[in-house]
């Protein structure tokens, strides 16, 4: 089991940063893509000979935007993945797109070198909502590439939908969930608004500049959301993830299963022989080193035992179907019991869990609660 | 003619506002006396605590020696006594002055005499002492001296016509103080072969010397092997050093004799031992009567100190043991709280002197605390014709055991511009004074005389009183008594329990106001729960203001941010470290702030 491996690929550039957006990526670094693409090859080069003896059975390349990188660029990438890599068409192979981004060569690229999944951030259907959040496509860009990935064969299409927008009604909600549903993507994700300190949003909230959905509000969005895309043959399958069956993300749920993933590029996270470790966020150093794993590592963490078990249990807990207590007593050969009975014990009647048989899973109010469920299991 | 040493000797003090330039003058006393050279010149010699210079008031008092060469060829031996500058200290203050024959007043020409100067000017007047006008900061350019003069005559009533134009920052005329000083200012009295009578006007506590007792020889003399006895408790001591005081250091001498200002030490291990106020007198040939005017301070405040940590309780208790040691007015005992745990119930001479306590053992012993609402003592009369002195809320009597209550009163006098008379008046009418009468000093001032309820005044009143006359009012208080009052106990209830640390006594007509504050305080400072709590207000059974926390709704972190399980794993644990800093009541945890904030409810 232990064999296998997830592999996330992180380009961190962008056409424009979104205003809810804190993470790694740059709008204004384009002459940096060449370097940074070489770096990052040679990143590629050193992973493929040290997980040669493992499987690697997904590929997730996300960002910032993968699809903002000019083609040859993206080209070199994918080669050099095919080079170092056995990619079998069964993988899951993904990559990040905005809709503002895609066409034709690119699709027919990505295809060439067996990327099957691809991966869309809509966020929402109103052009005039997607400007307030600085998107730099309209729902029209959307409709043109989600239909030319069809015709050009993508069978697996993830939509990307933020909802608790700053003044978003629950109509306006509403209206982008049923014109998705029509759409009939594979996967859609729906994610409640998180205010980033260090995002556009987290400074207008520091100024008082922002107007926030109440709580209450964001779990009938939530809540409405599961409803409408359940009725509509969607299977909730994490908190904030869902999907015709089948399509669940494999490569998420990798991690939620507390299996072995390696990041390669900028600020990529790794988790790998009991070790957690990222690289290095600094754009120039990353460049600079040319790829060398061993300088661009940062923090790394070997993590004692009683975290991992909280980590597994709250990783676990994500997914609706929750932790199976005999996965977990076989891989860490401990009574489940013992260790948390008591907490399972009280988070049930406070009615946060649920168990079923084997399983231990959130309860619906332990959806809108999780972190509380989950802090009780770190040591 | 030759003058003995003690016609040369002038033992006085300095009388002004906080910011009127007391401790610039005293600088430039000790400078033009040339014993030290401008570069031994701390910037203030005389407030030596960082403490005080920040809050701009002198806590401890202290002396210093000088030597003065006058115009008449003569060399004068200056006593120059510290005194501190707050109402809470108004004993300590009563003591330095009767060291003393005479004070200097110094009159800020801009401002003119504030409330805290007038009480201390009478002070010194019930005491006898010599009272040398100055006004100073003549150099500022809205420096009114006639006006200063004129108000010294009228509201004092002792003549300013000669008083020095000064400015003490500018170096200007200090020459003219210091000989007024020798001129008018008189030598002290006394007899140095009469059995000795020693004043304690001062008592610090030095890890090295052990207390050190700043005493004014009355009668008689001291020096070092002699056998002393305190007075007041009969305790004895042996001397072990005699000195004066230099500008920022000790200079050992062989006695002190009377009319002499100077310190001891004796192996004193407590300044319990050598209270302000106290004789000392000589154990082999004693005097048959202790000077006039001791007596032993006691707390007018207490509250409730806690640490917020529960396991440093006992560093909390070193502590205060310590602090203890150098103030004779502090006392604690341990006391148990339902909320709070292990703590202190403290008492304290005033509400400055509880925050300076509170602030000293959060800075200097880095203690984090958690304090209940100041509480006065208040005299609960029962049926059974007992009376008690409560000064813990919680400990208050069931009400069918209670004939009636009293509550301490002080008369307090406000300073404040005219224009403001109107919302002073108002002001203290919200606090239940009693109007006794108003005063003009001047025509654009007017002084304002109340009896007011010490518990109207501990919470929040100084500030109420600068806000709304923009930080002009000034004002002084002193217990007068107590009253009978309709007073009840309201409890704060926090999911249907009573929070122990949240009661206070306070008066019928108040107590639906402050309940309902405290409510609406407390629900914005304890966080969202899994279920609704309901904060109430209460006396005994009636609840009179409810607030409800709703439950809570949301938290739950949408996303995992590209398997970066690290980030969201520190959210986590700081989520859960919080609520480890947080106080369990029932089944609800109140952050530590929730106490805090409900002291300061305006």
């Amino acid at each position: 089991m232990d064999k296998c491996v997830g592999l996330y690929i992180h380009i961190p550039f962008c056409k424009a940063k979104c205003y809810y957006c804190d993470f790694t990526s740059f709008d204004n670094q384009n002459e940096k893509m060449a370097p940074y693409v070489f770096a990052l090859c040679e990143e590629i080069k050193q992973y493929g000979e040290i997980l040669q003896d493992r499987q690697v059975d997904t590929i997730f390349i996300g960002g910032g935007t993968p699809t903002v990188l000019p083609l040859a660029l993206l080209e070199k990438i994918l080669k050099n993945l095919k080079e170092n890599f056995k990619i079998e068409s069964s993988f899951e192979f993904t990559v990040e797109s905005n809709p503002g981004t895609l066409n034709k060569e690119l699709l027919y690229l990505l295809k060439e070198y067996r990327v099957n999944r691809l991966s869309m951030g809509l966020q929402a259907t109103q052009n005039k909502i997607l400007k307030s959040l600085g998107r730099i496509h309209s729902l029209e860009d959307f409709y043109n590439n989600y239909h030319l990935a069809r015709q050009m064969g993508y069978q697996n299409i993830n939509v990307d939908l933020i909802f608790s927008l700053p003044d978003q009604t629950k109509k306006e909600w509403a209206d982008t969930l049923k014109y998705i549903i029509k759409s009939e993507p594979e996967h859609i994700s729906c994610y409640s608004l998180i205010i980033e300190e260090n995002s556009y949003f987290g400074r207008l909230k520091k100024e008082g500049k922002l107007k926030e959905a109440s709580d209450e509000l964001d779990r009938e969005l939530y809540h409405y959301a599961r409803k409408i895309l359940t009725e509509n043959k969607y299977h909730h399958y994490e908190i904030s993830n869902f999907s015709k069956k089948g399509f669940e993300s494999r490569h998420n749920m990798n991690c939620w299963k507390y299996k072995p993933y390696v990041g390669m590029g900028l600020g990529a996270h790794s988790f790998i022989n009991g070790q957690r470790y990222h690289n290095s966020y600094n754009l120039d150093k990353y460049i600079q080193s040319q790829g060398k794993i061993e300088s661009i590592k940062e923090e790394i963490e070997s993590i004692p035992l009683t975290m991992q078990y909280g980590e597994y249990i709250f990783l676990g807990l994500r997914l609706t179907e929750g932790i199976s207590i005999k996965d977990f007593e076989s891989q860490f050969n401990i009574s489940f019991h013992a260790l948390f009975g008591e907490k399972v014990k009280k988070l049930i009647e406070e009615g946060l869990l649920i168990k079923k048989q084997d399983r231990i899973q959130l309860s619906l109010k332990g959806l809108d609660l999780a972190n509380i469920v989950f802090a009780e299991f770190l040591p | 003619m030759v003058l003995s040493k003690q016609e040369r000797t002038r033992n006085f003090c300095i009388i002004a506002h906080i910011d009127h330039g007391k401790s610039t003058l005293a600088d430039r006393i000790i400078q033009k006396t040339g014993l030290l050279t401008e570069r031994e010149m701390q910037d203030q010699i005389l407030d030596n605590m960082d403490l005080e210079r920040e809050r701009g008031i002198t806590i401890k008092s202290q002396a210093v020696r000088l030597v003065y060469k006058a115009e008449d060829g003569e060399e004068y031996i200056f006593n120059l006594i510290d005194t501190p500058g707050h109402v809470d200290f108004n004993y300590e203050v009563s003591r330095s002055l009767a060291a003393c024959e005479g004070a200097v007043l110094v009159v800020d020409a801009a401002q003119g005499i504030e409330a805290q100067t007038l009480a201390n000017v009478y002070l010194a007047i019930e005491h006898n002492l010599e009272i040398v006008p100055v006004i100073n900061k003549i150099d500022l350019p809205s420096a009114n001296p006639e006006n200063a003069k004129r108000e010294i005559e009228d509201i004092i009533g002792i003549p300013a016509e000669d008083a020095p134009l000064i400015s003490a920052k500018m170096g200007i005329n200090i020459e003219a103080v210091l000989e007024k000083i020798v001129k008018e200012i008189p030598s002290p009295q006394g007899d140095e072969n009469a059995p000795l009578k020693a004043l304690i006007f001062d008592s610090v506590y030095d890890s090295y010397k052990g207390v050190i007792a700043f005493i004014r020889i009355k009668e008689g003399k001291i020096k070092k092997d002699m056998r002393i006895r305190m007075m007041s408790t009969g305790k004895e001591f042996e001397v072990n050093e005699v000195g004066v005081f230099g500008p920022g250091q000790f200079i050992v001498t062989n006695e002190l004799t009377a009319g002499d200002v100077g310190y001891i030490t004796a192996s004193i291990k407590n300044v319990k031992d050598s209270r302000v106020g106290d004789t000392i007198t000589d154990a082999d040939n004693p005097a048959s009567e202790p000077l006039p005017g001791y007596k032993k301070v006691n707390p007018m405040v207490y509250c409730g100190m806690y640490p917020a940590d529960g396991a440093k309780y006992e560093d909390l208790r070193e502590a205060l043991e310590k602090l203890q040691l150098n103030d004779a007015a502090l006392v604690f005992e341990p006391e148990n709280s339902v909320a709070l745990g292990f703590g202190f119930r403290c008492g304290f001479l005033g509400l400055l002197h509880m925050e300076i306590i509170q602030e000293r053992l959060e800075r200097e012993y880095n203690l984090d605390l958690v304090t209940t609402a100041p509480s006065v003592i208040y005299k609960v009369h029962k049926t059974n014709d007992e009376i008690i002195e409560l000064s813990n809320p919680t400990d208050l009597p069931d009400p069918s055991e209670i004939k009636y209550m009293e509550e301490p009163v002080v008369k307090a006098e406000i300073i404040v511009p005219t224009e403001y008379i109107g919302s002073v008046m108002e002001l203290c009418q919200e606090r239940r004074g009693e109007y006794i009468g108003m005063d003009y000093l001047e025509e654009t001032r007017a002084v304002l005389t109340y009896h007011l309820p010490l518990n109207e005044i501990i919470y929040d009143f100084f500030d109420a009183l600068k806000s709304r006359t923009r930080g002009y009012a000034s004002f002084d208080y002193e217990l007068i008594g107590y009253q009978e009052s309709d007073l009840v106990k309201l409890d704060i209830l926090v999911n249907r329990e009573v929070v122990d640390a949240l009661s206070f006594i306070v008066h019928k007509d108040k107590a639906y106001e402050r309940g309902r504050k405290i409510a609406e305080k407390l629900k914005q400072e304890i966080p969202r729960h899994l279920f609704e709590i309901p904060i109430q207000a209460a006396i005994g059974n009636k609840i009179i203001a409810r607030e409800t926390i709703s439950a809570l709704r949301k938290d739950v972190l949408a996303k995992c941010y590209g398997g970066d399980i690290t980030r969201k794993k520190k959210l986590l644990e700081k989520q859960k470290e919080g609520k480890k800093r947080m106080r369990q009541i029932g089944s609800v945890e109140v952050p530590q702030s929730a106490f805090m904030s409900v002291l300061k409810l305006e």
